[in-house]
């Protein structure tokens, strides 16, 4: 939709959550009341999301299930608007401003892990727009140190001026939602969500009647850094080239085994030139990719897992997502890009963030039954 | 889980680089409180030093000091980065430019504000494209630090490098966090003892039963309790005590056994972290 978010003056469009206004916090935790924390106590509330997460806290104890969330700005929505309220003599904030159950950048992982009834490992990775895939690197990690049997793995960010501000400050707001691999591409549309996932250790699932038959394994993670600019991509794409790598090597797999990649695709100028470039080296223009950020718009810190549960639907649907908005791809970009959904049995793929700061992160899933067959 | 620790770089109030720190530390010197000290030379370009705030600046001096110590290459290790409050400074600023007619933020402010700004400055300054992750947990992110990087090197055999900082907000943000210090301290650490190892560190995660341990000086004691990252000071109290002999006699190193310090650190959610530093 056009931007019709709070008094923003920008021509842009954003995916703004409606009924976040109007809808507060769990009241017994009214303390971590704020925009952010509202979008993840909705994104908690969807499908049978609680109901698994209780089954998984009576099989393993609360102590044994860790949170793991990414956010790039929090509830510092919340700070803004107190900005706008300071005392004019002594320039304080109002009073009702609470820093910890807002703008601190871990309290949507505080809230997330009281909501839950859980009381293992907590952490907020805040990497920009790759936080929400890095928190898988760091649950599996956690479950394989034997500190965790489970993880609540997920990412939540909401619109808030200083994104929306800041990245139209560098150019990279388009005036229309956002075409990734466009020719005429010319920024980003920024979108809010919040995304959880349940990761549950493999040895408890193996051959076990108590798995979905349709559940989706993480088999790699890859994390890598551009060492290049704050905010500007690794032109020939070296920071991306070596996370997608660094996750098919963790997968035990190589590029011949990936039948569809969910790509960061932005849709910047610079974004999708430099992830081009190193998908194009690692898979050559014959891998089926797309962005689903033209349906999305930019979710930052909580692209990384909204994309991997898309991979996940993608691998149980059969189903590859052509890219929306883009009409003529850039010729200059070599990868197989989807502008058309496709039926097709998808055994591995392989999703990519990337984030400021030369932050990479690429992920692989498959299918439980292909995994357990090799 | 048992980590080695190689290399150790410290910044902080009276507190500077961590060959001054260690007699202080230990209690064999008094602490004077002073200003924090940023050596110079972080290997950034001109360019981009410029552009850097305090967090950037302190997070990047403690790193580089504990890999020299460790007689590491900077480019080789996955830098794990922890702070409760990243660059308050900088968010004052932008928040102040949002507030006014215009909103008209600056680029550099924009790029510098993501959590992950001295990830990427260490990335440029070290030309590693090893991975680096930024991570909080309130009060407890050194303690959160800790055992990311714990897992870390346990799950890959890599030595890696956790870099804590924490910087004081400015005013109207201080009242909201009153945060008491700037501080930074970085331990370079390995899943296996090497001829390097100074300590093992034995960690475990437990239901809280222990108040945390403190440290011994009350100025010192003071600041752990205001700054999420000093809340490091006890372990590093212990690493000080057991490498303030050298070289090391066997009648040193039996003493040190026998005076295995045990550390409580406050953590999340009913728990405590236990740290047993043992010397190598």
């Amino acid at each position: 939709m056009r931007c019709d978010f709070l008094d923003i003056d920008l021509d842009t469009y954003v995916g703004r959550v409606s009924g976040l206004e109007d809808m507060p916090v769990r009241a017994d935790l009214a303390a971590y009341d704020c925009r952010n924390n509202r979008l993840a106590q909705l994104g908690l509330e969807q499908g049978n999301f609680t109901e698994a997460v209780t089954v998984a806290r009576q099989r393993y104890g609360r102590e044994r299930i860790g949170v793991f969330l990414g956010t790039s700005t929090s509830g510092i929505l919340d700070t803004e608007l107190a900005y706008r309220q300071r005392d004019p003599e002594t320039g304080a904030l109002p009073k009702s401003f609470n820093y910890e159950g807002s703008h601190s950048c871990y309290s949507v992982a505080d809230y997330v892990q009281r909501v839950l009834d859980l009381a293992g490992p907590a952490l907020v990775v805040s990497t920009a727009c790759s936080s929400s895939a890095k928190v898988f690197g760091t649950a599996a990690r956690m479950i394989q140190a034997g500190l965790c049997d489970a993880a609540i793995v997920g990412g939540v960010d909401s619109l808030c001026l200083t994104t929306l501000y800041g990245f139209n400050s560098l150019g990279l707001i388009s005036s229309r939602p956002c075409r990734p691999f466009d020719a005429e591409r010319d920024g980003i549309s920024i979108g809010e969500a919040a995304s959880f996932v349940l990761l549950e250790k493999t040895s408890a699932l193996m051959n076990s009647p108590l798995a979905a038959p349709d559940a989706v394994m993480l088999l790699g993670v890859g994390e890598s850094s551009d060492a290049y600019h704050m905010s500007s991509p690794h032109p020939e794409g070296e920071g991306a080239r070596l996370a997608i790598q660094a996750a098919l090597q963790s997968a035990g797999l190589t590029s011949d085994d990936i039948d569809y990649i969910n790509l960061h695709g932005t849709g910047t100028k610079a974004n999708d030139a430099a992830e081009d470039k190193a998908v194009f080296n690692t898979f050559g223009s014959d891998t089926p990719c797309s962005s689903t950020k033209g349906a999305t718009g930019h979710l930052l810190g909580a692209a990384g897992v909204t994309e991997a549960i898309i991979c996940a639907l993608s691998i149980q649907h059969g189903f590859m997502p052509g890219g929306l908005n883009t009409g003529h791809i850039d010729p200059t970009l070599k990868s197989a890009y989807l502008l058309k959904n496709k039926q097709q049995t998808l055994n591995f793929v392989l999703s990519n963030s990337l984030g400021f700061g030369g932050s990479n992160c690429s992920l692989v899933f498959g299918r439980m039954l292909e995994r357990a067959g090799r | 889980m048992k980590v080695f620790v190689e290399g150790v770089g410290i910044a902080g109030p009276g507190l500077n680089g961590w060959q001054a720190s260690q007699p202080v530390l230990a209690g064999a010197a008094p602490y004077i409180d002073a200003s924090v000290v940023i050596p110079p030379g972080d290997l950034l370009p001109s360019a981009e030093r410029r552009r850097t705030g305090l967090p950037v600046k302190v997070s990047l001096a403690v790193g580089l000091e504990a890999i020299v110590n460790a007689q590491r290459n900077a480019a080789e290790l996955p830098a794990i980065f922890a702070s409760s409050a990243g660059d308050g400074e900088n968010m004052h600023c932008i928040l102040e430019m949002l507030a006014n007619n215009g909103r008209e933020v600056s680029p550099t402010r924009f790029h510098n504000s993501v959590h992950n700004a001295p990830s990427g400055y260490w990335s440029i300054a070290t030309k590693s494209m090893q991975p680096s992750t930024s991570l909080t947990c309130y009060d407890e992110s050194f303690v959160a630090g800790l055992i990311e990087a714990a897992t870390q090197t346990l799950t890959s055999g890599n030595a890696v490098v956790l870099i804590t900082y924490d910087a004081t907000y400015p005013q109207p943000l201080h009242a909201a966090r009153p945060i008491s210090a700037t501080f930074g301290v970085a331990l370079v650490l390995t899943g296996n003892k090497t001829n390097r190892s100074l300590a093992e560190l034995e960690i475990v995660i437990s239901r809280k039963r222990n108040a945390s341990t403190p440290i011994a000086d009350a100025e010192l004691e003071a600041i752990r309790v205001g700054t999420p990252a000093a809340r490091s000071l006890p372990l590093l109290a212990a690493l000080a005590t057991l490498n303030s002999e050298k070289p090391q006699t066997p009648e040193k190193i039996a003493r040190d056994k026998i005076a295995q310090a045990k550390i409580c650190f406050d953590y999340i959610a009913g728990n405590q972290l236990n740290v047993v530093v043992r010397p190598c």
